[in-house]
C-alpha cells in the first residue's frame, strides 16, 4: 500500500513540474493565440542560466536566489522577443507567428552549445531538499515534496492574479474576445508582452528548478515542448486549472501505467489526448470557441486561376528546371530530386491549410505511410517499383481516411493537436513493431528499378509527379469542390446554410492531402533506398509547417517557393557549416520580418499594390473586375 | 565580349587542370557524424580525428599522397546522412566512407554504401546487425558491438550471487538489444536467475521517479542499465535519493565513458560494474603516445570518441595504404584480416563479418575527489568476445 502512495506522490512531483512550464504555454495561447514553439527554448535557457548562476553563487541564498534570478533574466529575454519579433507579426496570417517561434528555437539550440560547451552539466542540489524521507520504508525525495507543493502555490497565485487583479481582468477580457477588448481603449500591446512575459518567466522558472534532478543539455527543449503542448490542449486551452488537472491525470497515468506496461511512457501522452479530444472536443476545461468573425483579408485578393501569361512563366519555370540534368552533377540532381518531393509533400500540406483552413501538426504521418506501403510492397511482396509507386501512397489514403473522420470533427488549434496524437499513434507503432517494420533500424533496400536508378531519370520522375500534384491541386482549388471548401473555412454557418456538408467536404480534402502526402512518401523511400520512423516524425511534420508558412497560406501555390527555399537552404547549410541551426534558424526569422505574408505571400500584395497604384488612373472599376477574376 | 567568354573559358579550364593536379596529390575521406545532434559525444570523437590527421600527414600521408578528410554533420537524421553521403561520393569523389554514430544511421550509410559500391567504415554504431544480419561486403565496423559488449559484462555479471534481476532500457534498438542479449547470454551461464522486472523508458525522457519506484517495487538483487547521457543523470539522481541502489549490485553499459560519467561528479554511485574508458589508467605505451600527443594538441583529457575518432581515420589511412588504390573491390581485399595498431593495442578487421576487434575497457565505478573514476578496469580483447564463426555464418547473409 505504503508503495502506491509514494508512486502517486512521485506522479504528483513530476505533474508539478510539467504544470509549470504548461501553465506558461497556456497564458500566452489563451491571450495571444501565439503557438509559442519557443517555450521549450525558454525552458531550456533557464535551466542554463540558472545552472551558471547556481554554480557561481553561494549557499541556500545563492540557489534559490539564482533560480529565480534565471526565470527573471530569461523573462526579460522573452519581453525583448516579443517587442522586436512577435510585434511586427501579430496581423500576420494564423500561425504565422509559429514559424519565428521555431526560428527562434533553432538559434537557441545552437547558441547554448556555442556558450556552455556541448557537455552534459549536472548542478548541485537544492539546499534543504538533498535527502529523502522515509515513508513507510520507501523513500520519497524531499524535493519532490517541495515540488508537489509548489505546483498547487503557483496555481493560486495565478488565480488570485488572474480573478482579483485589474491587468488580470484585462488579460481574462482578452482571452474571451480580443477585438472587443481593443475597441474598449485598452492598450493591447502592453497587456501582450506582459502577458508574454509571465509566460515565458514561468516556462524558464520550470527549467532552473530542474536542476537538481535533471542534466542540464541542448535537446532539452524539444523534450519538453510537445508533451507541454499536449498538456495544454487536453486541460483545455486557456484554461489554468485544466493545465494543472491534464498535468496530474498524464503523470498519474504514467506512474501507474509503466508498472502494467513498462513501453508505455513512449506514448502514453498522445493517447490520452486522442481519447479526450475525442470524447470532449475542447479539452477537459476548454469552452467551444464562438464562431470566428474573421477579418476580411481573404475576400479582398480572391484567388484566381493562372492567367495565360503565368500558365507560360509556370511551364517556363518547369523546362528550366527540367533542363537541369544538363549541367547539373549527380550530387545536384539527387538534391533536386529531394527538393521536389517535398515539393509535393508541402504542397499536399498547404492544401489542407490554406484551402482547406485546417492546420495539421502530423502531416507527416501520411508521407511517411505512403513510404512505408512502398516498403512493405516492394520488400514483403516484391512487386515492381511502379506498382509500388501507385500502391504505396493507398496506405497514406487508408490512414488519412481514418483519423481524417475524427479530426475534422475538431478545429483550430484541437484538429491541430489531434492530427499531431494520431501522427505519434503511427509513429510509435512503426517504432515499436519490430518485427513488421524493422523498428528505428528500418527497412532497408527499397532502391529503384534499373529504368529509375540513374539520378537524371530519377529526378525528372520526382519533378513530373511534382508539376502534376500541382497542377491537379490546383484545378481543384477551382473546381467546384474547392469552392466548397473555401466556403466551409471562410464562413462554417453560411456554408452549412446553403447546404453544404462541411464536414464530408474537409474529411475528401484530407484524404486528398494525406494521398498526395503519401505519394511524396512512396518517392521519398526509392530516393533514400530506405525507410524510418524518422520519415513521419515530429520534425518532419513542422519542417512542412514550415514551408507553407514560409511560402504563404494565404496564396494558392506559395508552399512550391517555401518548399524549395526551405530545403535547398538546409541542405545547404548543413553541408557547409557546423552551425546550421544557428543561420537556418536566424535567416527564418529574417524572413518572417521581411515578408511578414510569407515570401509569395508578400510578394503577391506588393505586385497587387502596383498594379492597384497604375491601374487607379484609369479606372478604379476595371482594376476591381481584375482582381475578382 | 566574345574574348571575354574564351578568357572565362580559358581560366575555368585552367582551374579545372590545377585542381585535377591537386586532386592527384590527395586523397580524400568523406566523414559523417551527428556534430550537432550529439556534440558531447561528436566534439571529442572530432578532435580524434583531426590529430590522426596531422600525424598521418606529418609521416608522410598515404603512399606519398596527402590524406584529407571532408566532415559532415548528419543532423541526427537518416535521410540527411544520406544525402551528405552522396554529395561525398558524388561531389567530392571520396575514397571512402566513414564515421557514423546512431545505429539507424549507420545502417542507412552501410545500405546506400552497398548499392553505390562505396566502401564504408562504420566508426560507433553498436547495433549487431551491421556487421550481421544486415551486413553488406562494402561496410566494415570499428567499434565493438552490442554483443560483444554484453559478452563482456556477462562475464563479470554472472559471478555475482545475485538471482533476481531486473533491466532499465532505453525504448529503442539499441537498448532492446543490449538487454536481449545480456538476458540470453546470462541464462546460459547462469540458469538460475529469474528476471523480475524490466523498465523502458523512452530515450531522452525518462521520467526518472515512477521508473526507480517500479524497479525498487520488484525487489530485485542485481540491475542492468543501458541508460546514458541526460536520462543517466536523472536515473542515477533519483536512485541514489531513493536508495534504488543500496546493497544491490548494477551492472551497466557505456558507463564507464568519460562522456557520460564525468557529468554525474559527485553523484557517482559507487561499485557499478561498467564498461568504459579510464585514460587516466592505461599505461601501455601505445595509449600513453596517444594521450601525449592528444593533451599537448587540444589541452584537454580524451573521451572515449577520441579513441574511436583517432582509429577510424588511422585504420583508415591503413587500409588505404596497403589497398594502394581507391577502387572499393581492393579495399575491402586490403581490409579483410588487417591487422592496424591502436591505442588499445593491435586490432583485426575479421574476414567473416568485418567486424574489428577493438575491445573495451570493464571496471567498477568509484568515486575520487568528488569526481567519478573507473577502477580495477582490465582490458577486454574484442576477439574473445564474439560467437563461434559457425553461429556468425549463419547470422550473416551470404554477399
Amino acid at each position: 500500500m505504503a508503495f502506491y502512495v509514494v508512486q502517486f506522490l512521485t506522479g504528483l512531483a513530476s505533474a508539478a513540474s510539467l504544470f509549470l512550464v504548461a501553465s506558461g504555454l497556456s497564458i500566452i495561447f489563451g491571450v495571444t493565440r501565439i503557438v509559442n514553439f519557443a517555450h521549450g527554448a525558454f525552458y531550456m535557457l533557464g535551466a542554463y542560466i540558472a545552472f551558471t548562476l547556481t554554480e557561481r553563487l553561494e549557499g541556500a541564498l545563492g540557489f534559490w536566489g539564482g533560480i529565480v534570478a534565471a526565470a527573471l533574466v530569461v523573462a526579460v529575454v522573452g519581453v525583448l522577443v516579443e517587442m522586436m519579433l512577435l510585434r511586427r507579426i501579430y496581423h500576420s496570417p494564423e500561425l504565422f507567428q509559429l514559424l519565428a517561434t521555431f526560428g527562434l528555437t533553432l538559434m537557441v539550440q545552437d547558441i547554448v552549445v556555442l556558450i556552455w560547451g556541448p557537455s552534459d552539466l549536472v548542478g548541485r542540489r537544492a539546499p534543504g531538499f538533498k535527502g529523502a524521507v522515509d515513508f513507510f520504508g520507501q523513500n520519497i525525495p524531499s524535493y519532490d515534496l517541495f515540488l508537489i507543493v509548489l505546483g498547487p502555490v503557483v496555481l493560486g497565485i495565478l488565480w488570485l492574479l488572474f480573478q482579483r487583479t485589474r491587468w488580470g481582468v484585462l488579460v481574462r477580457a482578452a482571452t474571451q474576445d480580443r477585438d472587443m477588448v481593443a475597441a474598449l481603449g485598452v492598450n493591447q500591446k502592453w497587456l501582450f508582452t506582459s502577458v508574454f512575459a509571465v509566460g515565458v518567466f514561468l516556462a524558464a522558472l520550470g527549467g532552473a528548478l530542474q536542476i537538481p534532478r535533471d542534466a542540464v543539455h541542448h535537446a532539452m527543449d524539444l523534450r519538453i515542448i510537445v508533451d507541454v503542448f499536449v498538456v495544454v490542449v487536453i486541460g483545455g486551452l486557456g484554461s489554468i486549472t485544466g493545465a494543472f488537472v491534464a498535468a496530474v491525470l498524464v503523470s498519474e497515468l504514467n506512474a501507474f501505467g509503466i508498472l502494467i506496461f513498462p513501453k508505455i511512457s513512449i506514448i502514453l501522452v498522445f493517447l490520452v489526448m486522442a481519447v479526450v479530444l475525442i470524447v470532449r472536443p475542447w479539452g477537459l476545461f476548454g469552452k467551444p470557441e464562438a464562431p470566428a468573425r474573421r477579418t476580411p483579408g481573404l475576400t479582398v485578393n480572391p484567388w484566381r486561376p493562372w492567367t495565360s501569361n503565368e500558365r507560360l512563366a509556370a511551364i517556363a519555370a518547369l523546362i528550366v528546371a527540367a533542363a537541369l540534368p544538363l549541367f547539373g552533377g549527380n550530387y545536384a540532381l539527387t538534391v533536386g530530386s529531394e527538393i521536389a518531393i517535398f515539393v509535393i509533400f508541402a504542397v499536399s500540406l498547404h492544401f489542407l491549410m490554406s484551402v482547406g483552413g485546417l492546420a495539421s501538426f502530423g502531416h507527416a504521418a501520411y508521407f511517411g505511410l505512403g513510404a512505408y506501403g512502398v516498403a512493405f510492397l516492394a520488400k514483403l511482396a516484391g512487386l515492381p517499383m511502379i506498382v509500388c509507386l501507385a500502391l504505396g501512397p493507398l496506405l497514406g489514403l487508408v490512414g488519412a481516411a481514418v483519423f481524417g473522420f475524427f479530426a475534422v470533427q475538431l478545429s483550430g488549434v484541437y484538429f491541430a493537436m489531434l492530427t499531431l496524437a494520431f501522427a505519434q499513434i503511427v509513429w510509435s507503432i512503426a517504432f515499436q513493431w519490430v518485427a513488421v517494420t524493422g523498428g528505428d533500424n528500418g527497412i532497408l533496400g527499397v532502391w529503384p528499378e534499373k529504368w529509375a536508378a540513374s539520378p537524371s531519370h530519377f529526378y525528372w520522375l520526382s519533378l513530373g509527379i511534382a508539376a502534376l500534384a500541382v497542377l491537379i491541386l490546383r484545378i481543384i482549388v477551382f473546381s467546384p469542390f474547392g469552392f466548397a471548401l473555401r466556403a466551409t473555412r471562410d464562413s462554417p454557418l453560411r456554408s452549412e446554410a446553403v447546404g453544404i456538408n462541411g464536414k464530408r467536404i474537409q474529411w475528401t480534402a484530407f484524404v486528398i492531402a494525406g494521398t498526395v502526402a503519401g505519394l511524396a512518401g512512396a518517392l521519398f523511400a526509392y530516393l533514400k533506398g530506405s525507410v524510418f520512423p524518422d520519415n513521419m516524425g515530429i520534425s518532419l511534420s513542422v519542417d512542412a509547417l514550415v514551408m507553407v508558412l514560409l511560402g504563404g497560406v494565404e496564396t494558392v501555390s506559395g508552399a512550391v517557393v517555401g518548399a524549395i527555399v526551405y530545403k535547398a537552404l538546409n541542405i545547404w547549410l548543413v553541408s557547409q557549416t557546423d552551425w546550421s541551426k544557428l543561420v537556418l534558424g536566424a535567416f527564418i526569422v529574417l524572413i518572417v520580418v521581411a515578408f511578414p505574408k510569407g515570401i509569395v505571400g508578400t510578394l503577391q500584395s506588393i505586385l497587387s499594390r502596383r498594379r492597384k497604384s497604375s491601374s487607379s488612373n484609369s479606372s478604379l472599376l476595371t482594376s476591381r473586375i481584375e482582381t475578382a477574376e | 565580349m566574345r574574348n571575354y567568354l574564351i578568357g572565362a573559358g580559358l581560366a575555368v579550364l585552367v582551374a579545372g587542370m590545377a585542381n585535377t593536379a591537386i586532386a592527384q596529390s590527395e586523397i580524400k575521406i568523406g566523414e559523417i557524424n551527428s556534430y550537432s545532434l550529439l556534440p558531447a559525444f561528436t566534439e571529442p570523437y572530432r578532435k580524434g580525428w583531426q590529430l590522426a590527421v596531422e600525424e598521418i600527414n606529418a609521416s608522410g600521408g598515404i603512399n606519398g599522397k596527402k590524406l584529407v578528410v571532408i566532415s559532415k554533420d548528419d543532423n541526427g537524421k537518416p535521410a540527411d546522412a544520406q544525402t551528405a553521403a552522396n554529395e561525398l561520393v558524388s561531389s567530392e569523389n571520396v575514397a571512402m566512407l566513414a564515421g557514423t554514430f546512431l545505429s539507424n544511421i549507420g545502417l542507412a550509410v552501410s545500405d546506400f554504401a552497398n548499392q553505390k559500391k562505396v566502401f564504408f567504415l562504420a566508426a560507433e554504431p553498436l547495433t549487431d546487425a551491421i556487421t550481421w544480419s544486415k551486413g553488406n561486403r562494402y561496410t566494415f565496423r570499428l567499434r565493438p558491438s552490442n554483443y560483444m559488449q554484453a559478452a563482456m559484462l556477462v562475464e563479470a555479471a554472472a559471478k555475482l550471487p545475485a538471482k533476481r534481476w531486473a533491466t532499465i532500457a532505453p525504448n529503442y534498438e539499441y537498448g532492446q538489444s543490449a538487454v536481449a542479449v545480456f538476458k540470453k547470454l546470462m541464462s546460459e551461464k547462469r540458469p538460475d536467475i529469474v528476471w523480475v522486472d524490466e523498465q523502458w523508458p523512452p530515450q531522452g525522457k525518462i521520467d526518472a521517479g515512477p521508473v526507480v519506484q517500479a524497479v525498487a517495487a520488484a525487489n530485485p538483487e542485481a540491475i542492468l542499465n543501458v541508460t546514458f547521457g541526460a536520462d543517466l543523470v536523472k536515473l542515477v539522481r533519483e536512485g541514489n535519493t531513493r536508495g534504488l541502489f543500496k546493497d544491490r549490485a548494477v551492472v551497466s553499459f557505456l558507463t564507464g565513458e568519460p562522456e557520460y560519467l564525468d557529468p554525474l561528479k559527485d553523484e557517482t554511485p559507487e561499485g557499478w560494474i561498467v564498461t568504459g574508458y579510464p585514460w587516466y589508467d592505461i599505461k601501455t605505451p601505445e595509449h600513453e603516445a596517444f594521450l601525449k600527443a592528444y593533451q599537448a594538441k587540444f589541452k584537454d583529457y580524451p573521451r572515449l570518441g577520441s579513441i574511436v575518432g583517432y582509429q577510424t581515420i588511422k585504420a583508415a589511412a591503413a587500409i588505404l595504404t596497403k589497398a594502394n588504390s581507391t577502387d572499393p573491390e581492393k579495399l575491402i581485399a586490403a581490409t579483410e584480416g588487417l591487422s592496424v595498431p591502436s591505442p588499445f593495442g593491435e586490432i583485426t578487421f575479421r574476414k567473416i563479418d568485418h567486424q574489428s576487434t577493438l575491445g573495451a575497457y570493464v571496471g567498477k565505478t568509484a568515486l575520487k575527489d568528488g569526481k567519478g573514476v573507473m577502477v580495477e578496469s582490465s582490458y577486454k580483447k574484442g576477439s574473445d568476445y564474439l560467437p563461434a564463426d559457425a553461429e556468425i555464418e549463419k547470422l550473416r547473409p551470404k554477399d
